[in-house]
């Protein structure tokens, strides 16, 4: 929709450019949900962010320690995305960060990633690891923080406004040469975390690797997450989030929707370009072209959400 | 495991192994370019490396991501290797060892050890 690129102004324009890491609002329209880009949401108009309740906000690939020329500063690129959702007018019921928390799961990263989360007002946090979560060689740093929802298990479900959340793990059971991996008891709790349960009820989905393969070259999927989809498929409304790849990809199967997010540290290649995926350095004036807005506009007849992925440039 | 920058492994070689005493360091040093794996561009080089038992390699990460060198037996598991960072480990036991990146699993390769 160029005309509506052409409505921001550089003013705009640069505000999305400070906030375009910053992560996604999630708002429960009518049973179905709607990712509202952080820079959109934050407006203080009338907007696609008014309608329906937030319920929450999905942080993901915060890589706490990182430091190399894409960001030397993810610390600050954080505190601004913090400071972006507390400022906002109404305050979600929960976050989810999708995973890369930390650059290299040391427990000075992890340390400062939870000082820095728990200035977020909500303060009802939900997580999964990253693979650069879990890369101590006795994987105990990220649960040691985080694994007591899970009972250690890196997969857990809740509840919330008639709302499920299913969080999973398919960082840890690599096969080499393949992709991330759910397990067959993972497979197995989701099948009995889910029996009896209504189709009715709005699923939300979250890992830190896409649960749809969009890249085999480069591990960007699950090599079983078909065995997921087949038990999520009788659902009425189902919401897969996931991290990972920094960029926004969407696919929606069904009732199904797959959405990835930006990361709030640095951009990575798409799929297939350059030798594999690297942090993405981009010159200043690059930088609205690789960052975009996720905008949900209202449609009447029928009543729906339309999405519209835009960059700023 | 020995987790060391770059520089570290350039004092082991004039230093020879005076102060270098991470579990898996040679009691002397092994001749750095047969046993070196370097990481670059998401892939080991060489991806097929042989070595004689007791050697230690040594795995150096040229690449702005981080990668991690992870025995697919078992045998080995290293942490994060951060760009420039270096780690190595002893192969006493003859055999092939086949491992790969946990945090890009594509990038496989295989050490012999005779």
């Amino acid at each position: 929709m160029s005309d509506e690129t052409s409505r921001y102004s550089r003013r705009e324009a640069l505000k999305c450019m400070a906030y375009g890491g910053a992560g996604t609002l999630f708002m429960l329209v009518g049973g179905v949900f709607a990712p509202v880009d952080l820079a959109t949401a934050a407006e203080d108009k009338p907007g696609p962010a008014r309608v329906g309740k937030p319920l929450f906000v999905q942080i993901s690939d915060t890589h706490i320690g990182f430091n190399k020329d894409a960001n030397p500063d993810v610390s600050g690129t954080l505190t601004r995305t913090i400071d972006l959702v507390n400022g906002m007018a109404e305050q979600p019921a929960l976050i989810i960060h999708t995973g890369d928390i930390t650059h290299l799961s040391k427990p000075a990263e992890f340390d400062l990633a939870q000082q820095m989360l728990s200035r977020l007002r909500t303060t009802e946090l939900h997580t999964v690891p990253g693979e650069h979560d879990t890369t101590d060689p006795t994987v105990t740093e990220y649960f040691n923080r985080f694994g007591k929802a899970s009972a250690n298990k890196g997969y857990y479900s809740f509840d919330h406004a008639g709302v499920h959340f299913i969080a999973l793990i398919n960082v840890l059971q690599f096969k080499p040469g393949g992709l991330g991996t759910l397990g067959s008891e993972q497979l197995a709790w989701v099948a009995a975390d889910l029996k009896g349960r209504s189709a009715s009820t709005p699923l939300v989905v979250f890992a830190h690797m896409p649960l749809w393969t969009i890249y085999e070259p480069w591990g960007w999927g699950t090599g079983d997450a078909d065995q997921l989809m087949d038990q999520l498929r009788r659902f009425g409304s189902v919401t897969v989030l996931n991290g990972h790849i920094h960029q926004i990809v969407q696919k929606v199967e069904g009732n199904i929707t797959l959405h990835t997010a930006r990361s709030t540290a640095y951009p990575q290649p798409v799929a297939g370009e350059g030798a594999g995926p690297a942090p993405l350095k981009v010159p200043a004036d690059q930088l609205p072209k690789m960052l975009g807005v996720t905008r949900v506009s209202v449609v009447k007849h029928p009543r729906s959400l339309a999405l519209n992925d835009t960059t700023i440039a | 495991m020995s987790l060391g920058r770059s520089r570290a492994l350039l004092t082991l070689v004039s230093v020879a192994a005076l102060w270098f005493v991470a579990p898996s360091s040679p009691s002397r040093a092994a001749p750095p370019d047969s046993t070196q794996i370097v990481i670059k561009d998401f892939s080991f080089t060489p991806n097929s490396l042989r070595v004689k038992a007791g050697a230690t390699v040594t795995w150096v990460n040229k690449d702005d991501e981080p990668h991690n060198v992870v025995s697919d037996t078992g045998s080995f598991r290293s942490g994060a290797v951060d760009t420039d960072e270096t780690y190595s480990f002893k192969l006493d036991k003859p055999g092939t060892y086949p491992y790969h990146c946990a945090l890009h699993p594509r990038m496989v390769a295989t050490i012999i050890v005779q």
